[in-house]
């Protein structure tokens, strides 16, 4: 019996990529859902490192792991890396503090999105201002890009992390491919 | 006349790029940088339009987005074709093909020119009082008729091959026109550090500085101050200036919508170009520097080709280089006309007379004009003018007493240049809800307290002079950021002008004998205005609704205060007391394709489609909706009939095994401490005894008693379930769990994550089901025993993690694989491959909603429509009767709800064995009801069955389950047929086939 074969939502997906944006679909990654209280803070930054930050719209970044602030009793954790114990350490570590941990490493797929036009081209669907002054490097929010759902989480001055539902992400790459080529024209 | 009317020199046009295009089919030459009006007007064109009501000839009242009469159909092709365009705002390119509109059979011969001779039956208010009766006559007869003889453009025969663009943008100062305050504006707060995009409708930035050609601001030309502002601007990268983009609408929060024009300008653009780019713009503060629109004189036949606002007259020759005529009678009250006949002189027309209405005019253009030698008349007028498809004569009157004027002088002329003076453009500010206050000085409204962080500069507010709009502009600009008082600008050569007349003009005459034009898009007159009055109009409100003035697309920009002013006088009130209509978006009017930009063709909506997809489409599935999800109806084989393939995969379901991708039923995890004890106040039924590993079907209902969702909850561990809802019922049932634990019991420590997505779900069931799973999967057994109905188990399924139920939704059975979604096209093909050597087929919705109905199944949304209980669907013993509450317990409790009679879940056999009822047939108990006999019920599903081999439904009947065993009637489309009621179970009642 042959082993299932994972296959990205964006295989064979076209996307932007020009001399001022560059799209490009994000390798697998160990996404969970943290859901609870303030309690789960500190037994999950033992284990994951990346401490889920309390603050509004706030992400912690170490190593190949990052936590994402979603809501106030709600973060998303990202693991890059792919550790194969990760889900099962993290529920030992919370032990009986009361909390809702799912694996979401399938519902959702990202897209790095980095150039000097990152936040022009996100701007064509986002209505937000994606100005380093409102939306500094580690900002995270849950925004549309037209009629998609998606967070949007900032990497670095010039680039953006955008994770959607995996349904969604041909609608977005289309979006941005569309939005792409007419910024490229004028 | 004798020359051309174009200058030899000056003007921005490009002498060196002529341009060749058509108008209604002949052929035209302008230049690189012309409108189309101002390359008509060079070619001597004036005619370019029929009146909406009276199909008036009518020529270029303005030059710009203010033109009420100008409109132009614009487009080589039905597919770009673009109908009422402005052709003072179209840009001519190389092979334009422009129409004009609302004619028959042509433009200078217009069969319906005879609306004008019977005008007296179309007065204020003809439609109200005309075509009241008979009853249904208005939407049948009268109004088609009268659309097609009023109206304007005729909408594209063919769908819109452009597309369109979006972009959502941000900045401190947005400055709305880029006129000289504009200009000034974005120069003081760009100098201060701002963020600032710079807007106008025109297709270059500058305003009255584009034709601006006597001024010099800080010893520059006004062009090329105009091209050192702009290079500056241009070349910070924290402004963004954009052209050819009308901010159409001012919403809340300093939210500015703007259209940008890309390629109507242009001659072949590329074709991946966008065609127009709608900009949604917030910003922290807006400047408004949208200027002000000239009025016109209204006096009797003021709508001539050949009668144009003054200023536009002098701009067509300033920028374009048109001199719009060679024989000049102006008319005005404001001295800024003076300027205008100088201009026009210089360029070699003749002046025949500049009449003035008002006593005296003694600004410097006056006397600039006097010192030219130019005829200037004093205390005169227009009373009426003459010619029919131009002008040729101006009636002047002068120097009237008290009563009616003498006998006109009649004064050739191709051109009448007129001038009621200025209305400052406060649609804008209108729009943004700032008050409006009327300046007795000026006769105007201005803007009041804003009630958003807005600053309204330049003539806008009242603040006329390139000098004074500098300044004002540069001044808010530089307090928009904190900034000090900028420098002032040394400016010469522009005095300011004075005056200006709103209403009827004098001198006293018989509107009721005349067309006095206010109107000119909607062809009011004064007297509809007065006649208004007359019949008991008191607000301008209602005015407007009952005469249309300022209710055309051009939103009155040249008409309201000229109506404002008539209706008040009339009345015996002042204009404040009449009140000024309310400016609604868009300013000019703005395509659909802009507004809906992205969201046409493929990209209308997200499709939503499982990791499956694309394989069920290579078996030749057919498609539905269901929401945004796609969904496989039916997999016919090549030249199969739908209908086979329904058949074919209903009979190798239940003789070998069929599978189908579930992947679109919603999934919630349910999770934390308190995970049972929510689920028991969600769901009719106790989870509290449910064992790790086990699943059960369950009904949520609403407060109101009615069943609303129904799926399969599945215990994966004491404090985590794995739960099921329908399709498109998965947001809503989520949204629902938050709302309940968010605002009923924030003490319940559980928490909910929609796994929808995580997990593919591949469902299969027939007899061979198990046979067809076992050798795939590992560390489970998958007996009968071990592994009952209603079971669940986490296991691994070809070397990934599966969640594996035992559920059946056919009656056969069944199993259902979750895998991660990534995974799922791979373990569909390994489950397929299975599949076939079994036996088993691939089906879609067809085939699933035969069988469920077969077993008794119920569909929520078919079966249940709202208002329809558990116990009418005979579940109500799955209502756990310990539990102290549930949504919904209390209203299932009420005598309505509990009441005999109610309608009940029941089965129907047509009598005739292949006939099959129609979805939603009204039952009744007799064959031929008389007229008025309430039904007793409905059919809620009803097939053809391959397995039963006959027609059956599913129907709510009152009283349904006492009735079973008795014939009742199905209407059908000619007349009823009979049916048995039955049992809403048509196979293996007693489960055998389930529990395999």
């Amino acid at each position: 019996m042959p082993d299932a074969v994972r296959r990205s939502v964006f295989e064979g997906c076209a996307l932007p990529s020009n001399a001022r944006v560059v799209v490009e679909a994000c390798a697998f990654a160990q996404r969970h859902v943290l859901r609870g209280g303030a309690d789960v803070v500190g037994p999950v930054a033992r284990v994951f490192d990346a401490a889920p930050p309390l603050l509004a719209l706030q992400s912690r970044v170490s190593g190949a792991r990052a936590a994402l602030w979603m809501s106030p009793d709600e973060w998303l954790l990202i693991d890059e890396a792919c550790e194969p114990e990760l889900g099962a350490r993290l529920e030992a570590a919370l032990g009986g503090v009361p909390h809702a941990l799912i694996d979401v490493s399938h519902r959702q797929c990202g897209l790095d999105i980095a150039g000097e036009e990152a936040a022009r081209l996100l701007n064509a669907g986002v209505n937000l201002d994606l100005d380093l002054s409102m939306f500094p490097v580690g900002m995270v929010v849950r925004t549309l890009l037209v009629k998609a759902d998606i967070v949007l989480w900032r990497r670095a001055e010039q680039r953006f992390h955008l994770e959607t539902t995996r349904s969604f992400g041909p609608y977005v790459a289309a979006i941005l491919n569309q939005a792409a080529s007419d910024q490229e024209l004028c | 006349m004798s020359a051309s009317p174009r200058t030899v020199s000056g003007g921005r046009i490009d002498r060196a790029r002529p341009v060749s295009f058509t108008f209604d089919g002949k052929r035209f030459t302008g230049f690189a940088g012309d409108t189309l009006a101002s390359a008509l007007l060079a070619n001597g064109v004036h005619l370019v339009g029929r009146s909406f009501k009276y199909h008036r000839p009518r020529g270029f009242l303005s030059m710009g987005s203010d033109e009420p009469n100008a409109l132009v159909g614009v487009g080589a092709s039905e597919a770009r074709f673009t109908p009422n365009l402005r052709a003072t705002q179209v840009e001519i390119y190389e092979g334009l093909k422009a129409v004009s509109q609302n004619n028959w059979p042509s433009l200078a011969f217009d069969a319906q020119e005879v609306n004008s001779l019977l005008s007296p039956l179309f007065p204020a208010g003809f439609y109200y009082k005309t075509f009241m009766h008979p009853k249904g006559a208005w939407e049948h007869l009268y109004e088609p008729i009268i659309r097609r003889a009023a109206g304007l453009g005729r909408a594209p025969g063919a769908p819109d091959a452009d597309h369109y663009t979006c972009q959502y943008a941000f900045c401190d100062v947005a400055v709305v026109g880029a006129g000289p305050a504009g200009i000034a504006a974005a120069l003081a707060a760009t100098r201060a550090g701002a963020r600032i995009m710079l807007f106008d409708e025109q297709s270059e930035l500058g305003g009255s500085l584009l034709s601006e050609t006597s001024a010099v601001i800080d010893g520059k030309s006004a062009a090329d101050w105009l091209g050192a502002a702009l290079a500056e601007l241009t070349a910070s990268p924290r402004a963004t200036l954009l052209p050819r983009t009308q901010i159409f609408g001012y919403y809340a929060q300093n939210f500015l919508a703007g259209n940008q024009r890309l390629t109507d300008h242009l001659g072949a653009p590329d074709a991946k170009m966008p065609r127009e780019r709608q900009w949604q713009v917030r910003a922290k503060k807006v400047i408004l520097a949208t200027g002000a629109h000239e009025r016109p004189l209204v006096f009797p036949d003021n709508d001539r080709p050949g009668i144009m606002l003054a200023d536009s007259a002098r701009g067509f020759l300033a920028r374009y280089g048109a001199l719009p005529g060679a024989n000049i009678v102006v008319a005005t009250a404001h001295d800024s006309a003076y300027r205008a006949a100088l201009e026009l002189a210089g360029a070699g027309a003749r002046i025949a007379v500049i009449v003035d209405q008002r006593l005296e005019a003694d600004g410097e253009w006056p006397r600039a004009a006097r010192r030219a030698g130019l005829r200037v008349e004093m205390h005169s007028a227009l009373v009426g003018s003459s010619g029919r498809l131009r002008v040729t004569h101006a009636h002047v009157a002068k120097r009237w007493a008290d009563g009616r004027p003498g006998k006109p002088e009649m004064i050739a002329c191709d051109l009448i240049a007129m001038s009621g003076g200025w209305t400052p453009s406060v649609h804008l500010f209108s729009q943004s809800r700032g008050k409006l206050i009327f300046e007795e000085g000026s006769q105007a409204f201005l803007p009041g307290a804003s009630a958003q962080d807005e600053r309204s500069v330049g003539a806008c507010r009242g603040v006329f002079g390139l000098a004074a709009a500098l300044a004002d502009g540069a001044a808010a600009g530089a307090a928009c950021v904190g900034g000090g008082a900028p420098a002032p600008f040394a400016v010469e050569g522009a005095p300011e002008g004075a005056g200006g007349y709103l209403g009827l003009a004098p001198p006293p005459g018989d509107p009721a004998d005349d067309k006095a034009f206010v109107d000119f898009q909607n062809d009011v007159t004064a007297r509809d205005i007065l006649l208004a009055t007359r019949e008991g109009m008191r607000s301008i409100e209602h005015i407007k609704r009952y005469t249309t003035t300022g209710m055309a697309t051009d939103q009155g920009k040249t008409s309201n205060m000229n109506a404002l002013a008539i209706a008040a006088r009339a009345m015996g009130k002042t204009i404040p007391q009449v009140g000024l209509t309310t400016f609604r978006p868009p300013y000019t009017p703005v395509t659909f394709g802009s507004f809906a930009n992205f969201s046409r063709g493929a990209l209308f909506d997200p499709v939503r489609q499982t990791p499956m997809h694309e394989w069920a489409v290579g078996q030749g599935a057919t498609w539905e909706e269901a929401g945004l999800w796609m969904r496989a109806s039916v997999f016919s084989r090549p030249g199969e009939a739908r209908e086979d393939a329904v058949r074919r995969e209903c009979l190798a379901v239940r003789a070998n095994v069929g599978m189908m991708d579930a992947s679109t039923l919603g999934k919630i995890e349910v999770v934390g401490p308190d995970a049972a004890e929510l689920l028991n106040r969600l769901y009719i039924n106790s989870f509290t005894k449910l064992g790790i590993g086990k699943c059960r079907y369950g009904f949520m209902l609403s407060e109101q008693g009615y069943i609303i969702d129904d799926g399969v909850v599945m215990r994966l561990a004491a404090d985590r379930f794995h739960i099921t809802t329908t399709t498109t019922g998965a947001a809503r049932v989520l949204a629902q769990m938050e709302d309940f634990i968010q605002t009923e019991w924030p003490e319940l420590k559980v928490w909910f994550t929609s796994i929808t997505e995580q997990w593919a779900t591949i469902a299969f069931s027939g007899p061979r089901a198990r046979e067809m799973l076992a050798p795939l999967v590992e560390g489970v057994d998958l007996s009968n025993a071990a592994f009952p109905h209603m079971s669940l188990r986490e296991a691994r399924i070809c070397g990934v993690p599966t969640r594996l139920a035992r559920v059946s939704f056919t009656g056969e059975m069944g199993f259902e694989v979750n895998v991660p979604a990534d995974y799922g096209l791979s373990v569909w093909e390994a489950l397929w491959e299975q599949c076939e050597k079994c036996g088993g087929v691939v089906y879609g919705l067809d085939t699933l909603l035969i069988l469920r109905a077969e077993k008794g199944y119920v569909v929520v949304g078919y079966e249940t429509d709202g208002t329809v209980t558990p116990d009418d669907i005979g579940m109500g013993k799955m209502i756990a009767q310990g539990k102290p509450d549930f949504v919904g317990k209390r209203s299932l409790a009420m005598s309505d709800l509990s009441c005999e009679g109610r309608k009940q879940l029941v089965g129907l056999l047509p009598q005739d064995p292949t006939y099959k009822l129609d979805d939603g047939a009204q039952i009744v108990g007799e064959a031929a009801p008389a007229i008025g006999t309430p039904a007793l019920g409905h059919v809620t599903s009803t097939y053809r069955s391959a397995n039963l081999g006959r027609a059956f439904a599913m129907a709510l009947v009152a009283g349904g389950r006492a009735r079973i065993g008795a014939t009742l009637y199905a209407t059908t489309m000619e007349g009823t047929v009979p049916v048995q009621v039955v049992e809403p179970v048509f196979i293996d009642k007693e489960g055998e086939r389930l529990n395999a």
